[in-house]
């Protein structure tokens, strides 16, 4: 498999079929992965795959300083490739500009993440090679929101009153943003100042504020890849805001971001049908 | 003010987020025909449904608001044709996001209120009062406005 991942991306950049691979690189086999920017093909044996390739690399597609390195190819796991389809279908990437290498993962972590448990893209989809073999099952729908489940036999009080615990402890290093690869508006609205829309300070108060801003601007987006909750310093569980807006998208609309490279986005469009009974 | 008002311990803030062509009109057609309603409700006028974003409303309780009231054209009246089809969707699943998170959805009003609806603006107003002056003051999310800086 990994002879197979770098004799390919070494005929890519050999064939000058695009300029850059982005992968992932180890220096030490026991810490985690980190991403590598392979520009030459004698390079291409940096690359590795194993389960500690966290990233989702295709948040670098998007990035200034990446494109301007020229055509990019991109390894996925299963739930980036789903990133790659909401970028296409939202005209932030030309995807017949950009190369993806599928890697069938068979879950990353030890212990695995919470979305590698409940994950059935072991497969990447939509992607233009796949290397690798992996088994898919289909998992229930109420088996990927479990964990939120959980959360929401709370009463009301307690959920803001968890929500403001572990909130609190946000510093507003915007992380969760930064390695977002569906965050990629040039100016953010956390960074408006005329007029303020989120308070800047680290205030319980404008961490929510900023927090239901970024779970809401993903809604109907999000693929999962809990990017952000990984790249929390704070360890704030962020991936229950994105299991919540998924999961009333998957049963409001039947829409699962990214599986479908065909489907119209949800918030893009609307129904004269859409049901309205909290509308007085 | 009529005399027989009677006083109250607890005044509600409600913000009402509204659109241009509808609801506003609605509120001031309510003016004109003398309809009296409770003076909680703070109007802002949008362009409309499609203009609200999400932030407005959580802005609105971080200002202090009991209770917020989002309204606008009927479905297929919208001045912009589709303005309140797309808010509703996004309503759809901001609700969502909000009874995750924990809000009192009791304090979260979505209407339509057309033009000619005054008696409705003025049902509408008497009522989200009465039962916000009921719940009392949102005192879950002022701890989280008073929560110290860590």
């Amino acid at each position: 498999m990994l002879n197979d991942l770098r004799q390919t991306a070494r005929q890519l950049l050999a064939d000058k079929k695009v300029d850059v691979v982005i992968g992932y690189g180890q220096a030490d086999p026991a810490g985690p992965a980190y991403p590598v920017f392979i520009t030459r093909p004698e390079d291409t044996e940096q690359l590795v795959f194993n389960d500690r390739c966290y990233n989702n690399l295709t948040t670098f597609l998007t990035r200034k300083e990446i494109r301007a390195m020229g055509r990019a190819a991109v390894l996925v796991k299963g739930c980036d490739a789903k990133s790659v389809v909401v970028l296409a279908v939202e005209s932030q990437i030309d995807r017949q500009s950009v190369v993806v290498i599928g890697m069938a993962c068979n879950g990353v972590g030890q212990p695995s993440l919470a979305k590698c448990r409940t994950c059935d893209v072991h497969m990447p989809r939509h992607t233009d090679m796949v290397i690798g073999q992996a088994a898919d099952h289909a998992i229930e729908a109420k088996d990927r929101y479990a964990e939120l489940a959980e959360m929401m036999s709370k009463s009301a009080s307690e959920r803001l009153a968890y929500w403001g615990q572990e909130l609190s402890r946000c510093v507003k290093c915007y992380a969760c943003r930064q390695v977002c690869p569906m965050c990629y508006c040039e100016r953010c609205v956390a960074d408006k100042n005329q007029p303020q829309v989120i308070k800047t300070s680290a205030t319980t108060m404008g961490n929510l504020a900023w927090q239901i801003n970024r779970a809401f601007h993903l809604a109907s987006r999000c693929v999962g890849c809990d990017e952000c909750t990984r790249a929390c310093p704070a360890g704030i569980n962020l991936r229950l805001l994105n299991l919540m807006l998924a999961q009333a998208t998957e049963e409001q609309f039947d829409y699962r971001p990214g599986m479908d490279k065909d489907a119209q986005p949800v918030l893009g469009c609307f129904s004269v049908k859409d049901k309205e009974c909290f509308i007085k | 003010m009529s005399e027989t008002q009677t006083k109250h311990d607890f005044e509600p803030k409600i913000v009402a987020y509204v659109c241009n062509w509808c609801t506003y009109l609605g509120a001031d057609l309510a003016g004109t025909n003398r309809l009296e309603y409770p003076p909680n409700i703070r109007i802002l006028r949008l362009p409309c449904t499609g203009r609200i974003d999400f932030n407005l409303i959580v802005k609105a309780y971080e200002m202090g608001a009991d209770a917020v009231l989002v309204s606008g054209c009927h479905p297929g009246d919208c001045h912009y044709t589709s303005g309140n089809y797309h808010a509703r969707r996004r309503w759809m699943l901001f609700r969502v996001l909000l009874e995750g998170i924990g809000f009192d959805m009791r304090r979260v009003h979505f209407t339509w209120i057309s033009a000619a609806e005054a008696k409705k603006f003025q049902e509408v107003v008497i009522d989200i009062t009465e039962q916000t002056r009921a719940l009392g003051p949102y005192g879950d999310f002022r701890k989280l406005l008073e929560a110290p800086v860590c």
